[in-house]
C-alpha cells in the first residue's frame, strides 16, 4: 500500500463514526430535543462499540497519501479511547437527567470529538493532526460549558478554550516553523530527513514549540493550570471524559511525533521530556496533598499520572513506548472507575464533592468503600494491583535507558502522591459516617465492578494487554 | 504428594479463606461469629498443610526445593517462581503458625467489623508465605509491598487513639524505602536479563554497581527491619494497632527486612556486604544500646516492648553481616525467636488490655495476687525476651554473639552490653507490672487467663522452650543453606581479593 493512494478503507472506523454522528444529529434534531436524549447516548454508544469492531477487523494501511495510518499502534490508542468514551457517555445519562443537563448534543459532541482523537492517533503528517486536534478541541469546548446556565461550568468552558486556542496557535507555530526548516509537513519525509546528526536551529525551536503545545493537551507541568479548573468547573461525567479519552489521545500523539518524525533526534528532545515528566510527577503529588475537592484532586492526580506516563517516552526506546501504551490501559481502567465512584456520590438528590463526604463510607456502603480503596491503592501503585505494573514497566524502560535518576526521583513523588491516595480511604474508613448516599444505578455498579475486576485480575493475567501494547509499540518503530 | 504445588497451596489458601469470607452475609452476631470460624479454620488448616513442607523438607541440600515454576510475563522473561531453602521454610511455618494464634487472640477483643478483620488477616497471610517464598525478584516485591495494603487497613480501623497518624507513617516510611528496591531491582533487570532470585544470585555484578544496589536494597531492608535511625515508625504502629497486628508486625513482617539481607544483600552484593559491613555493625550497635536505654523510659508497655524488638533485630543485623557459620545461623534463630517472643509479649500485653484498656505501665502493679497464671506465662517470656538459657531466645543471642566475636570483638563487646540493658528493661517491666501490692481499684477484681487465652499461649510456650532446649532440629534445617550462603560469599570476597591483589602486582 503505497504512500499514494486514496486507499479510503484504512478509514473506515473514522467513517462510519463521522456518519453517524451526523445521522444522530439528525435523529435528535427531528426526534425533538427532551425525549430523544437517552435514544441518542444509547445509539451512540452502539456506534462506538460497533466502531471498536471495526478497529479490530481493519487491516490497517495508511491512506490520504500519507497523512493517515491506521497502524496497530493507531488501533491500540482508538479502542482505547472508544472504550473511554463509551463508558463516558453511559456514565452521563442518569447525571444529565438529573441535573437538568439532558440534551442530546451532548453524546454526538463526545462522539464529534471522539472522532477527532481517532484522527489525531492516526496522524502521520502535521496538517491531518491539527485537523483532528481542533475537531476534538471544538467539540470539547462546548462540551465543558454544556451547563450554559451555571456560572462555574461556562467559567470552566471559557477558561478552556481560550487557553487551549492559545495552545493550538503555539502548536500551529511550531509546526509552521518546521516546516519552514524541512519543506515537508509529513512525518516519514520529516524522519528520513532529520536522521541523523543534530536538527537545524529553527526545526529544534519548531519541536520546542509543538511539544509546549502538546503538554497542554496532556496537561503536564507547566502548562498545567487550566486543569484543576476545568476539571472542577465541568459537570462531573464531563469531568471523567476529560480525564481519560483526550488524555490517551493527546499522549498517544506525543509519541507519535516525538518518535516518529523526531526519531533521530531523541538526545534533543529528551531532556524536554524528562523535565517535563519530572515536574509533573512533582506537581501532581505534592499540589494534591491539600486539595479537599476530590475533581480537583483527581485533576492534579491526572497531571501526575501524565508525568508517569512521560517517564516511559522520555526513555525514547520501544520499551519505553509499551511501557507507555500498558500505562494508559490501566489508567483508563482505574480513572474511570474512580469516577463511578465519584458520580456516585449523591446525597438527598444532590451531588458531592468534597472529600469529606465520603467519610465513614466503610460503614453505609461497605462494598463501595472497598471498590474504591481498591482503586486509590492501584493508582498509588501498590503492587499486586494494576496499577503497580503500569509503573513498572515505564520505570524498567527509563531504567533501562539509563535514567536511573529520573525513576528514582518518580519512585519518591509516587510516595508522596500516596498520601492522598491513602487520605481519601482513611476518610472512608477511620472516620466516622455521615449521611449515606442514594443508591447507586445499576451502571455504575457494572462498571465499578468490571473496573475492579481488571484491577485485581491483571496480576494473573498481564498478558493480553502487554501483547498488544508491545505490537503497537513495535509498529511505531519500524518494526 | 510431593507433585503437588504445596507453596502455592499454602501461600493462596489463606486468600481462598477470605473470599470465602466475603460470601458470609446476614445478622451482624451470626457474621461475626462465622467469620471467627473460618478464618480459624482456613489460617489452622494452612499450618497443617505448612507443616508438610517441613516434614519433606531435605536437610542435606541447600538447592531449593518444593520448587514451582510457571509463565507469567514470557515477553519480559519475568516467571512465577517459588521455592524455599532452609532459610525460608522456617520463615514460612513462622507465618503460618503465628496467624491462626493472632486469629485466635482476636477472638473477643475485636467487635466491630469482625468479617473486614479477618479477610485483612487472611490477606496478610497470603502475603507473608508468598513473600518467603517468591523466587522471582518482582514476585518478591509484589508480595513485600503487598503486606503494607492489610497492614494499613489493620492499624487504622482497629487502632487506638493515634491510630491514623501511626498508619500513615508506617505505610509511607515502609513505601519510601521500597520503591528505591524497586529501583534497584530494575537496574538488576537491566544488567542480568532478568529477576530470578537463583540466577541472581550466581551473577556477579561489578563491585561499583554493587555498592548501589546495596545501598537501595539497605534503604528498604533497614526501614522494615528497622534499623536505627528509621526506626521511629515502629513505635508509633505498634502502640496504635491492635494486640494481632502487633503480634505480626514483630513476629513476622520485621524478620521481612532481616530475610531480605540473606536472600538478597549477602548473596548478590557481597562485596558490597562486606564494604558497607561496618556500618551495618555501627547502626546496630547503636540501635541495641540507644533503644535499650529508650526502652528504660517508656511508660508504655507496648512502647517498650518495641524498642526491646528494634534492639533484637539489631543482635539479628550484626549476626547476618557477620558472614559466618556461627553469625548468620544466629541471626535467623534470633529472628524466629523473636517473632515467636515478642509476639507473646505483645498477647500478654493484650490479655490485661482487654480487661482494663490501658497500656500505661503505672495503672498496672501487683498482678500476681490476682493473676498468677498470667504472672506465670509473662515470667516465661520476659526471660525469653532476655535470653536466659533454656529457651529460644539464648540460643540465637549465643550464636549471634559468637559469630560476631569471630568477626569483630569490638562489635560482640558493645553487643552484649546492650543485652545486659535489656534484662534491666524487661525486668524492670515486670516489676512495675506484675509485683508489688495490688493498690488499684480496678485491678482488684481483675481475671486470670481464660481457657482461650491458655490456648493461645500454650503453643507458644512450648515452641520456645523446645527452640531452648532442642535447637538442632531448627539449627539442622538451616545448617547447608546457611554453609551454602556463606560459601558464596566468601569465595567471592576472596576471589575480588586475588583480583586485587594481581591489580597491585
Amino acid at each position: 500500500m503505497g504512500v499514494s493512494m486514496l486507499n479510503l478503507g484504512a478509514a473506515l472506523p473514522e467513517m462510519f463514526m463521522a456518519v453517524s454522528a451526523l445521522a444522530l444529529l439528525m435523529l435528535g434534531v427531528f426526534a425533538g430535543k427532551d425525549k430523544s436524549f437517552r435514544t441518542v447516548s444509547w445509539l451512540a454508544v452502539a456506534a462506538q462499540v460497533i466502531t471498536i469492531a471495526l478497529v479490530v477487523m481493519g487491516d490497517g494501511g495508511s491512506a490520504f497519501f500519507g497523512q493517515f495510518s491506521a497502524d496497530p499502534f493507531a488501533k491500540f490508542c482508538k479502542v482505547l479511547i472508544l472504550i473511554g468514551s463509551a463508558t463516558g457517555i453511559i456514565m452521563a445519562m442518569n447525571f444529565a437527567e438529573r441535573e437538568n443537563m439532558a440534551r442530546f448534543e451532548f453524546p454526538i459532541l463526545i462522539t464529534l470529538a471522539t472522532l477527532g482523537m481517532m484522527a489525531m492517533v492516526s496522524a502521520t503528517d502535521m496538517l491531518s493532526l491539527y485537523l483532528g486536534l481542533e475537531l476534538q478541541s471544538l467539540a470539547l469546548y462546548v462540551v465543558a460549558a454544556i451547563r450554559r446556565d451555571t456560572v462555574r461550568s461556562t467559567e470552566s468552558g471559557l477558561k478552556y478554550f481560550i487557553l487551549g486556542s492559545i495552545a493550538s496557535g503555539i502548536l500551529l507555530y511550531g509546526m509552521s516553523m518546521v516546516y519552514g526548516f524541512t519543506g515537508t509537513t509529513n512525518f516519514t519525509v520529516l524522519g528520513n530527513t532529520l536522521v541523523g546528526g543534530e536538527l537545524p536551529l529553527g526545526a529544534l525551536v519548531g519541536l520546542a514549540f509543538i511539544f509546549a503545545g502538546l503538554c497542554f493537551k496532556v496537561s503536564a507541568v507547566p502548562f498545567h493550570m487550566w486543569t484543576p479548573d476545568v476539571y472542577e468547573g465541568a459537570p462531573t461525567p464531563v469531568t471523567s471524559f476529560f480525564a481519560v479519552a483526550p488524555k490517551i489521545a493527546g499522549l498517544a500523539l506525543f509519541i507519535r511525533v516525538a518518535v516518529g518524525p523526531f526519531g533521530g533526534a531523541v538526545e534533543d528532545w529528551q531532556q524536554i521530556i524528562v523535565l517535563i515528566s519530572i515536574l509533573s510527577m512533582a506537581v501532581g503529588s505534592f499540589a494534591a496533598l491539600r486539595q479537599e475537592n476530590i475533581k480537583r484532586l483527581m485533576a492534579y492526580s491526572s497531571i501526575g499520572h501524565v508525568g508517569f506516563a512521560l517517564v516511559g517516552l522520555a526513555a525514547g526506546t520501544q520499551e519505553g513506548v509499551t511501557g507507555v501504551l500498558v500505562y494508559l490501559g490501566i489508567y483508563l481502567v482505574m480513572n474511570l472507575g474512580t469516577f463511578a465512584v465519584i458520580l456516585c456520590m449523591r446525597r438527598n438528590d444532590r451531588m458531592n464533592e468534597e472529600i469529606s463526604d465520603l467519610a465513614g463510607l466503610a460503614k453505609t456502603k461497605p462494598l463501595m468503600a472497598a471498590i474504591t480503596a481498591i482503586f486509590m491503592f492501584s493508582m498509588a501503585g501498590i503492587p499486586p494491583l494494576a496499577g503497580f505494573f503500569g509503573k513498572f514497566y515505564v520505570f524498567k524502560a527509563a531504567v533501562d535507558a539509563g535514567l536511573v535518576t529520573l525513576a528514582v526521583i518518580g519512585l519518591v513523588t509516587s510516595v508522596v502522591s500516596a498520601y492522598y491516595y491513602l487520605r481519601i480511604i482513611k476518610v472512608m474508613y477511620f472516620d466516622e459516617p455521615v449521611e449515606g448516599f442514594d443508591r447507586n444505578g445499576t451502571e455504575m455498579n457494572v462498571i465499578m465492578a468490571v473496573a475492579t475486576i481488571i484491577i485485581l485480575a491483571f496480576v494473573f493475567f498481564p498478558n493480553p494487554l502487554m501483547d498488544s501494547a508491545a505490537v503497537a509499540a513495535a509498529s511505531l518503530f519500524g518494526m | 504428594m510431593s507433585d503437588w504445588p504445596i507453596l502455592s497451596i499454602v501461600t493462596f489458601l489463606p486468600l481462598v479463606g477470605a473470599a470465602l469470607l466475603l460470601l458470609i452475609n446476614g445478622e451482624e452476631a451470626t457474621v461475626a461469629r462465622n467469620s471467627r470460624w473460618v478464618a480459624l479454620w482456613t489460617s489452622g488448616f494452612t499450618f497443617l498443610v505448612s507443616l508438610m513442607l517441613w516434614v519433606n523438607f531435605d536437610a542435606t541440600t541447600a538447592d531449593f526445593q518444593f520448587v514451582e515454576q510457571a509463565d507469567w510475563m514470557p515477553g519480559l522473561n519475568i516467571s512465577y517462581h517459588m521455592g524455599v531453602d532452609g532459610i525460608s521454610v522456617l520463615f514460612v511455618l513462622l507465618a503460618t503458625f503465628l496467624t491462626p494464634i493472632c486469629i485466635l487472640s482476636a477472638w473477643e477483643a475485636i467487635q466491630k467489623r469482625v468479617k473486614e478483620y479477618m479477610i485483612a488477616f487472611l490477606v496478610l497471610e497470603t502475603m507473608m508465605v508468598g513473600m518467603f517464598s517468591a523466587l522471582d525478584g518482582l514476585l518478591f516485591y509484589l508480595f513485600f509491598e503487598g503486606v503494607l495494603i492489610p497492614m494499613f487497613i489493620i492499624i487504622g480501623v482497629w487502632g487506638g487513639q493515634r491510630r491514623v497518624y501511626a498508619a500513615f507513617k508506617l505505610f509511607l516510611y515502609t513505601l519510601l524505602g521500597s520503591v528505591l528496591m524497586l529501583v534497584a531491582l530494575l537496574a538488576m533487570y537491566f544488567e542480568a536479563g532478568t529477576t530470578d532470585i537463583p540466577t541472581l544470585m550466581e551473577y556477579g555484578f561489578d563491585y561499583n554497581m554493587q555498592l548501589w544496589l546495596w545501598l537501595a536494597f539497605f534503604a528498604s531492608f533497614a526501614v522494615k527491619v528497622p534499623m536505627w535511625p528509621v526506626h521511629t515508625w515502629l513505635p508509633d504502629a505498634h502502640v496504635e494497632a491492635p494486640t494481632a497486628g502487633s503480634v505480626i508486625l514483630a513476629g513476622v513482617l520485621l524478620k521481612m527486612g532481616g530475610y531480605g539481607f540473606l536472600r538478597f544483600s549477602l548473596p548478590m552484593m557481597p562485596l558490597a556486604s562486606e564494604t558497607f559491613a561496618p556500618l551495618v555493625f555501627t547502626l546496630s550497635i547503636v540501635a541495641i544500646i540507644y533503644t535499650s536505654l529508650v526502652a528504660l523510659a517508656q511508660q508504655d508497655m507496648k512502647k517498650l516492648i518495641a524498642y526491646s524488638s528494634v534492639a533484637h533485630m539489631g543482635i539479628v543485623t550484626i549476626g547476618a553481616f557477620t558472614f559466618n557459620q556461627h553469625g548468620i545461623e544466629g541471626s535467623i534463630f534470633q529472628m524466629l525467636s523473636h517473632g515467636v517472643v515478642s509476639g507473646a509479649l505483645f498477647l500478654c500485653v493484650g490479655v490485661v488490655y482487654d480487661r482494663i484498656h490501658t497500656r500505661e505501665i503505672d495503672a498496672y502493679g501487683g498482678l500476681v495476687h490476682r493473676m498468677p497464671s498470667y504472672a506465670l506465662i509473662f515470667m516465661f517470656f520476659t526471660m525469653a525476651s532476655v535470653g536466659l538459657p533454656g529457651t529460644g531466645g539464648f540460643v540465637g543471642e549465643i550464636l549471634a554473639l559468637l559469630g560476631a566475636f569471630e568477626a569483630n570483638t569490638w562489635v560482640a563487646f558493645f553487643a552484649a552490653t546492650g543485652l545486659i540493658l535489656g534484662a534491666a528493661y524487661a525486668l524492670y517491666l515486670y516489676r512495675r507490672i506484675i509485683f508489688g501490692a495490688l493498690t488499684k481499684e480496678n485491678l482488684k477484681t481483675i481475671l486470670d487467663l481464660s481457657p482461650r487465652e491458655w490456648i493461645i499461649f500454650a503453643p507458644l510456650v512450648i515452641i520456645v522452650l523446645w527452640m531452648g532446649v532442642y535447637p538442632v532440629s531448627f539449627l539442622d534445617i538451616m545448617h547447608v543453606s546457611v554453609e551454602n550462603l556463606v560459601n558464596q560469599v566468601e569465595t567471592a570476597q576472596a576471589a575480588a581479593a586475588q583480583a586485587a591483589q594481581l591489580a597491585a602486582n
